[in-house]
């Protein structure tokens, strides 16, 4: 059985379709998907994201334990600001991808993905002895609330004391919304600007009610995993299981910035990744767009002539192109007349940069 | 609960056969349900008219924002006429399945396969809900 989050009965009372991810019961959609990833783009989305993981890292020493346990480098980290960043296994494996938010000098907040969240803590708690520092997974009795779209800003704002225009992206600061304690962040997962609310389990209903109260003048609609996933992939976001995984390294992905070589001593992977960087790539992941209707999916083979040079990693109708897109690995180079085997038949693709959708700041 | 009108038949795969008492050509398309199940459509791939199939053959596709299903013909003949309303608008099926959303029409050769009544595709898809 699939785990409820806090918010279940609301979903349910919205008509919500509920689907097994990842072992919760998460609302898919409400009514139309492809209006909540319009209503995202043009105005406002509330999504409940209690699926994931937060796990704290606490002691004198949680930064440098960090440090050794990711990529980045945390120890450095402004109290109040957070980092995108990944934890890989000894050969550079993407084990996670992570937002990391440093609340206090000694005070660190993980989020995890929540297909991963019980293993991240697990090797966190590994990787931290030896340091003063302690692992907590307080996941359970953490939700996850998120107002996405170019209204969400003026929406929070008549909610909360906080000053919202002086938060930057990638910072998180404690607050106080609708009456509720929360951890204030301006972090998402849309491609649009946004907050995600961590709050106690007990406090997501009101919150919820509240902003969802507070965001009908702005056409702030509920939206579902659905959504959120067009969106993430307009904004060529990756999802961990489908362009990460424990096969794939953050060079694979395009994502090498995230690790940082200049810190100082050991983090796991260390050897593995210097080694991979100086190596020609083996695969680039690359952004394709349809040409015809039929749309490419998780899977499905990438071919160049009569041979295949790559896989489909996610891929979905978007509708802010109005085309299909997809995003592939495939070999190095491998650019021109591309194809993608659907069902049996070649379906031509144009490679493009990502990201397919950059929002106007 | 999804619509299941009376005086209809369905098939397993979720398909809406209408006509079928009054002559021979059958007007198809898929339930209420299974567009709720698919979500948005988003394209629709049909048999062109003048094709001969048989029943249980798969005929076309539908495609939403998250998944794909094929179409299948419940019925054997030569498809007289397609839906091309839906084709441009692939969301007329979520709007309107029994109407505006039809798929395709059948002109019946031979006994159509396995088809079942209003009360057995409800209790077909209250089992799976």
């Amino acid at each position: 059985m699939a785990r409820p989050t806090p918010l279940r009965d609301v979903h349910e009372s919205l008509g919500a379709t509920l689907t097994d991810f990842a072992g919760w019961l998460m609302p898919l959609r409400y009514g139309s998907e492809t209006a909540e990833h319009r209503a995202v783009r043009e105005a406002a989305g509330l999504f409940d994201l209690s699926h994931m993981g937060e796990i704290f890292v606490t002691g004198p020493q949680a930064g440098q334990a960090l440090d050794y346990a990711l990529v980045g480098h945390l120890s450095v980290l402004a109290t109040g600001r957070a980092r995108y960043t990944m934890i890989v296994n000894p050969a550079g494996g993407v084990v996670d991808d992570l937002i990391v938010y440093r609340l206090a000098d000694d005070e660190f907040m993980v989020v995890a993905n929540a297909s991963n969240y019980r293993t991240v803590a697990l090797a966190l708690t590994n990787r931290a002895r030896g340091f003063d520092a302690q692992v907590d997974d307080r996941s359970d009795a953490y939700a996850l609330v998120a107002v996405q779209g170019p209204h969400a800003q003026e929406i929070l704002a008549s909610l909360t004391d906080t000053d919202l225009p002086n938060l930057r992206y990638y910072a998180g600061l404690p607050g106080v919304v609708a009456g509720v304690e929360a951890l204030i962040a301006r972090t998402g997962y849309t491609g649009e600007d946004g907050f995600e609310l961590f709050v106690r389990g007990e406090d997501a209903v009101t919150l919820w009610q509240e902003i969802s109260k507070a965001g009908q003048p702005y056409g702030l609609v509920p939206a579902g995993l659905s959504a959120r996933d067009t969106l993430r992939l307009e904004a060529g976001m990756p999802l961990y299981g489908n362009e990460l995984n424990e096969e794939t390294t953050p060079f694979d992905a395009g994502l090498g910035r995230v690790v940082k070589f200049d810190k100082p001593g050991d983090f796991v992977g260390r050897a593995a990744l210097e080694a991979l960087r100086d190596a020609p790539p083996r695969r680039q992941l690359v952004g394709l767009v349809a040409r015809g209707r039929r749309v490419p999916r998780h899977g499905f083979s990438v071919v160049a002539g009569d041979r295949v040079v790559g896989e489909v990693t996610s891929g979905a109708p978007s509708p802010t192109l109005g085309k299909p897109i997809a995003m592939a690995y495939v070999e190095t180079g491998a650019h021109e007349g591309l194809a993608v085997d659907i069902r049996g038949s070649l379906e031509p693709m144009d490679v493009v940069e990502l990201p397919f959708y950059r929002r106007n700041k | 609960m999804s619509n299941i009108p009376e005086g209809l038949s369905y098939t397993k795969e979720h398909e809406w056969v209408a006509g079928l008492d009054e002559g021979l050509t059958v007007t198809v398309g898929i339930t209420d349900y299974a567009q709720d199940q698919l979500g948005d459509v988003v394209y629709v791939q049909l048999p062109e008219a003048g094709t001969t199939v048989e029943a249980g053959d798969s005929v076309g596709e539908v495609e939403s924002t998250k998944s794909v299903s094929e179409i299948y013909s419940p019925v054997g003949g030569e498809v007289v006429e397609v839906n091309q309303a839906v084709v441009d608008k692939p969301d007329l099926i979520n709007s309107d399945p029994y109407g505006e959303g039809w798929l395709f029409r059948v002109r019946v050769e031979g006994e159509p396969e396995d088809l079942l009544s209003p009360e057995e595709y409800t209790a077909l898809t209250s089992g799976e809900a």
